[in-house]
């Protein structure tokens, strides 16, 4: 057993995927208790290159064709010959439509214990883990040689997992990768201008408080400023500002982004009933007693037209 | 004929408030009400659209629990044509391990050519049912599909990405498949219909020894977590409101 | 072993055909004029392939597949004015839109939000989505007991059915402990089910889910075998026609009363208790299942007329031609739906004739109204300072102190 943290970096069609970042960061922290280094596992053709950003202590790189871009069997495939090898102390992986492809087959295969959906990993080695759509919480303790830990975002920041100082890249070698099973035909771009709002991460809902259509272009400047889509309460899409994809709420969609950014709703139950599964929601509002608030994570009791401007000139100048 | 078999499984009711156990370690069944894992049953509705484009028969599996002949009925007024109920020591819920073996077992004797089962589940503490059934099977996996169309010898399976982006990803049968959703929701049936099931149908009991407890990490402990009654407000001029959000846009990623 | 698979509904079929008769005067069906006064007078005939009228011509002309693929029997909130105005006396409601949406759910043709209002029904007990153990919750909200059958294990006079949106939703909640107020000023012996209650299930039946109507009238059976009492009450009108007039169809049968009925017959009791807040203009909105349905007109007009200073005026649309507000026949659960095929909303076209008439009240008498009419009141111009509220909320606000 070594003190290694590993993790399997994602990337999609040439890009990294924040979730790689985020998994850094976890592993930066699990490595300070255990006193290994953080080990990314970069897996692709020809792309080097992605190492660049990963503030990972060193980077081990398997090239091939079948690698290109993920597919289960081929990934599957190299990771069962690379794990045991290593003996790393605990192998990270997305909670994602990459990651969960792989950790149950590797876990179940290698014997290896899973924790899935982890938010959160401590120095002392406990990895705090949820349930119930995060209505429950669970601390476990890694064991024995080498756990998996499936990570959804929520806990760290992306950039902390980001860095320009450029790792130590080692090429792997790889083993047979003939016979695969499942293999990636193409990729299908979603159509453009169809947004599917149950899809989004950042959402910006706008409700009555916006008074008149022509303020809608004003809420999507700012929902280009931070890559949201705009989503509605019904009022809105009744007067044909929003088309009725975008409506949220008992007869619209049901919505979970990472942030809900709710302004001028009042927070009516059929409206909650669409957004209350947000991960977070913040409510502005100039009505102090607005049921939005008790949905809200923050609320924000003000006049909305005076608080969009100042709030785009923050982002742009931060960001 | 094309042979599909669907795992499926009870879970939490979240609309029920959930309870810790005296131990601090599990949830309190006692308090637990079960539904089905809303995934499964796109699994089952992507099953009978299968049959219903290209024939073939669908099985559905699934542990025991509260509630669960009720749900097997009602897959069967969907189109389902074989229930299989797993019967052993189910009441504290085993962890997808263990069950991902029971599944496996009994799945083998159907010799299917298509397993289909939710991508996840909300009580998955050590990792989803299908790749764990996969292994055990020693077929492929592929999860997070929202669509799936047989061809010659395997299937073409929609693989959602972030962002809207699908993957078109050719599987060799047979194989196991992570539904997300299918490609048209959950049909509803009458009630009605439900009930001649119950008259008509049967369920076979499968016997599923001791399930070992093992595949997860040990739990240290469970618990809620602190739930705000009310939203924190924040107070301040418009910039110091506008500095604030975008420090909690930062903490979340969403910059 | 395999099983006999799903049994295909019979599309508008002679079964279909002949069970429209079962009905009380389902035979005058064959008796129809083709006079159109149903499709005219229907508040949603404009948007329907299929208005009644037209449905029977076509089923006399043995064409009836195409009816079924048309999605026109979702635009029926079952509200009656059909009903109310055929000169053959035809039960177009009950029987031709309530067994046609049957056929049409059978076939597996239903919309979304009524899918999952169905399915919320069948699992909690209420069309909602709550859980059923938070059924009585509100009346943790007053400062008084309220005695629950649980609690009080003797005969009382009165059991109150509570209903789904007077227990659950935010705003109906409000008229609910309103009514507990005025049942304690009142000095009710009386009892409420808490989570032993069901949905009354009579929109679920006329949204054509026929069984699961049986299923949650049987569970209300049940619950209420298990106390004793002399009559239920209801603020709920369409628990009060389930309880009236379809459970006894099942052998469910116990005395019941809406609460219009109840307090009209305590008036001079109430009388001495309401004070004059001054002068205010009102007009009563017709619940289609307390007026046309129920036949019951003046007892919500005499308690209203009650109050002190409160000038009643009528709408135009007032008693057997009341407008629907749109939230019959699993209306509450098509709202997305019909805005989509409509454009329009009953409830908006109603609160236009509030609005054209004046008022400072739209006073109510069903859960289903407050959250249709308060959204509405927003949308329409002239209409938003009325304030929406029910009888008992008016009745209640001039006894507080
Ligand atoms: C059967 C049924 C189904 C329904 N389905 C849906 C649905 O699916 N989705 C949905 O959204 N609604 C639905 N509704 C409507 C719902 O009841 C509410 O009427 C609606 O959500 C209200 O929209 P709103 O919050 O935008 O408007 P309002 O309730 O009018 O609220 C506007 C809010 O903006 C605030 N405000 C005003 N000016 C400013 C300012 N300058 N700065 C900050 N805040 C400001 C006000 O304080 C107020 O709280 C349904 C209703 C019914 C009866
Ligand atoms: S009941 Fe009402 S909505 Fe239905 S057909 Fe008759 S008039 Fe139209
Ligand atoms: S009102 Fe009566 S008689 Fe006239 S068309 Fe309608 S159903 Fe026939």
């Amino acid at each position: 057993m070594t003190k290694d943290i590993y993790v399997l970096i994602e990337h999609v069609q040439g890009k990294v995927a924040d979730i790689s970042y985020i998994m850094l960061a976890a592993a930066r922290e699990l490595a300070e208790g255990t006193g290994g280094e953080v080990v990314g596992i970069l897996l692709g053709h020809e792309a080097q290159g992605l190492a660049e950003t990963l503030a990972a202590d060193k980077v081990l790189y398997g090239d091939h064709p079948a690698l290109a871009e993920f597919t289960p069997d081929a990934y599957q495939k190299v990771l069962e010959k690379l794990i045991p090898e290593k003996e790393p102390r605990a192998v990270l992986f997305g909670s994602t439509t990459i990651g969960a492809d792989v950790v149950g087959t590797l876990s179940s295969q290698l014997d290896i214990p899973l924790v899935d959906s982890c938010v959160s990993v401590s120095a002392d080695s406990n990895v705090i883990s949820q349930i119930c759509g995060g209505k429950i919480m669970v601390e476990s303790a890694l064991e024995g040689t080498t756990s998996f830990i499936a990570m959804i975002p929520g806990h760290y920041k992306v950039e902390s997992g980001q860095s320009d100082a450029g790792p130590e890249v080692t090429p792997i070698e790889l083993p047979a990768l003939d016979d695969l099973r499942v293999t990636l035909r193409q990729y299908i771009e979603p159509e453009i201008g169809d947004v599917d709002i149950t899809q989004e991460d950042v959402l910006i809902g706008v409700g009555r408080g916006i008074q008149t259509e022509d303020n809608i272009e004003w809420i999507e400047e700012l929902a280009d400023l931070l890559g949201a889509e705009i989503c509605a309460s019904r009022p809105i899409v009744d007067q044909g500002w929003l088309p009725t994809s975008r409506m949220v709420g008992k007869s619209g969609q049901s919505v979970k982004p990472k942030l809900y950014l709710s302004l001028g709703i009042s927070g009516a139950p059929e409206h909650v009933e669409g957004m209350a599964g947000s991960e977070m929601v913040i409510a502005v509002n100039m009505d102090p007693d607005a049921p939005i608030f008790d949905v809200a994570k923050y609320g924000v009791e003000f006049d909305l037209f005076d608080l969009i401007d100042p709030l785009m000139d923050k982002i742009e100048e931060t960001s | 004929m094309t042979k599909i078999v669907v795992l499926a499984k009870l879970v939490p009711d979240l609309v029920e408030e959930l309870e810790i156990a005296p131990d601090g370690k599990a949830l309190d069944m006692m308090w637990l009400r079960l539904l089905i894992n809303e995934f499964d049953n796109h699994a089952i509705e992507q099953a009978v659209l299968l049959k219903e484009a290209v024939g073939g028969e669908v099985t559905i599996i699934s542990p025991d629990a509260e509630g669960v002949d009720d749900m097997l009925f009602t897959t069967a007024a969907k189109g389902a044509d074989k229930l299989i109920k797993l019967v052993g020591d189910f009441e504290d819920m085993p962890n997808n391990h263990a069950l991902a073996s029971a599944f496996a077992k009994v799945a083998k004797e159907e010799q299917p050519d298509l397993i289909l089962t939710g991508v996840q589940a909300n009580n998955d503490l050590d990792g989803a049912i299908g790749p764990l059934v996969a292994k055990e099977l020693d077929m492929p996996y592929v999860g997070y599909i929202s669509g799936v169309t047989l061809e010659e010898g395997g299937v073409i399976a929609r693989k959602e990405y972030p962002g809207g982006l699908i993957g078109e990803m050719e599987v060799k049968l047979p194989a196991v498949l992570g539904i997300q959703a299918s490609e048209e929701p959950p049909r509803y049936v009458a009630i009605s219909k439900v009930r001649q099931m119950m008259k008509s149908a049967a369920i076979d009991e499968h016997d599923v020894p001791e399930l070992a407890d093992t595949g997860g990490l040990p739990v240290n402990r469970m618990y809620l977590p602190e739930a705000a009654e009310r939203a924190e407000m924040i107070e301040g001029d418009e910039d110091e409101i506008a500095a604030k959000l975008v420090e909690l846009f930062q903490e979340i990623g969403v910059m | 072993m395999a099983m006999p698979s799903a049994t295909q509904s019979p599309l508008f079929t002679k079964e279909f055909y002949t069970s429209l008769f079962e009905n009380i005067d389902g035979e005058n069906i064959k008796t129809c004029l083709q006079c159109a006064t149903c499709s005219g007078v229907c508040p949603f005939g404009h948007v329907m392939d299929f208005p009644p009228g037209r449905m029977i011509a076509w089923m006399r002309a043995g064409i009836l597949e195409e009816m079924l693929e048309s999605d026109s029997v979702w635009m029926c909130v079952s509200c009656y004015a059909c009903t109310e105005v055929c000169p053959k006396e035809i039960p177009v409601t009950p029987s031709l839109m309530t067994r046609a949406k049957e056929e049409v759910l059978l076939a597996g043709n239903v919309p979304t939000e009524l899918q999952s209002a169905l399915e919320f029904s069948q699992r909690y007990g209420n069309p909602l989505g709550e859980s059923s153990r938070k059924r009585a919750a509100w009346i943790e909200d007053l400062d008084f007991e309220v005695p629950t059958a649980r609690k009080v294990r003797r005969p009382v006079d009165v059991l109150w059915f509570v209903g789904d949106y007077a227990s659950y939703h935010p705003r109906v909640k409000e008229v609910t402990k309103a009514f507990a107020k005025l049942l304690k000023a009142l000095e009710i012996d009386y009892i409420i089910l808490g989570g032993a209650e069901n949905s009354d299930g009579d929109s679920q039946r006329l949204a054509g889910e026929k069984g699961l109507f049986e299923v949650l009238a049987e569970k209300n059976a049940k619950a209420f075998s298990r106390c004793e009492f002399g009559e239920i009450i209801t603020t709920d009108p369409h628990a009060y026609n389930a309880l009236k007039n379809e459970y006894p169809q099942l052998g469910i049968e116990y005395p019941v009363k809406h609460y219009a009925e109840f307090l009209v017959e305590r008036l001079e009791e109430i009388k001495p208790l309401l004070k004059d807040n001054g002068k205010v203009r009102v007009t009563y909105h017709d619940p289609c299942y307390l007026g046309r349905v129920n036949d019951i007109y003046d007892e919500p007009r005499t308690l209203l007329e009650a109050i002190p200073g409160l000038e009643l005026v009528e709408m135009p649309h007032n008693k057997t031609t009341s407008l629907c507000c749109g939230g019959g026949g699993g209306g509450m659960w098509l709202d997305g739906f019909r805005w989509e095929k409509a454009e329009a909303r009953l409830s908006e076209w109603r609160m236009r004739e509030a609005a054209s008439t004046a008022v400072d009240v739209l006073a109510l008498a069903c859960p289903y109204e407050p959250p249709r009419f308060e959204d509405a009141a927003k949308a329409i111009k002239g209409a938003e300072d009325i304030v929406v509220k029910d009888i008992i909320e008016l009745l209640v606000e001039v006894m507080e102190e």
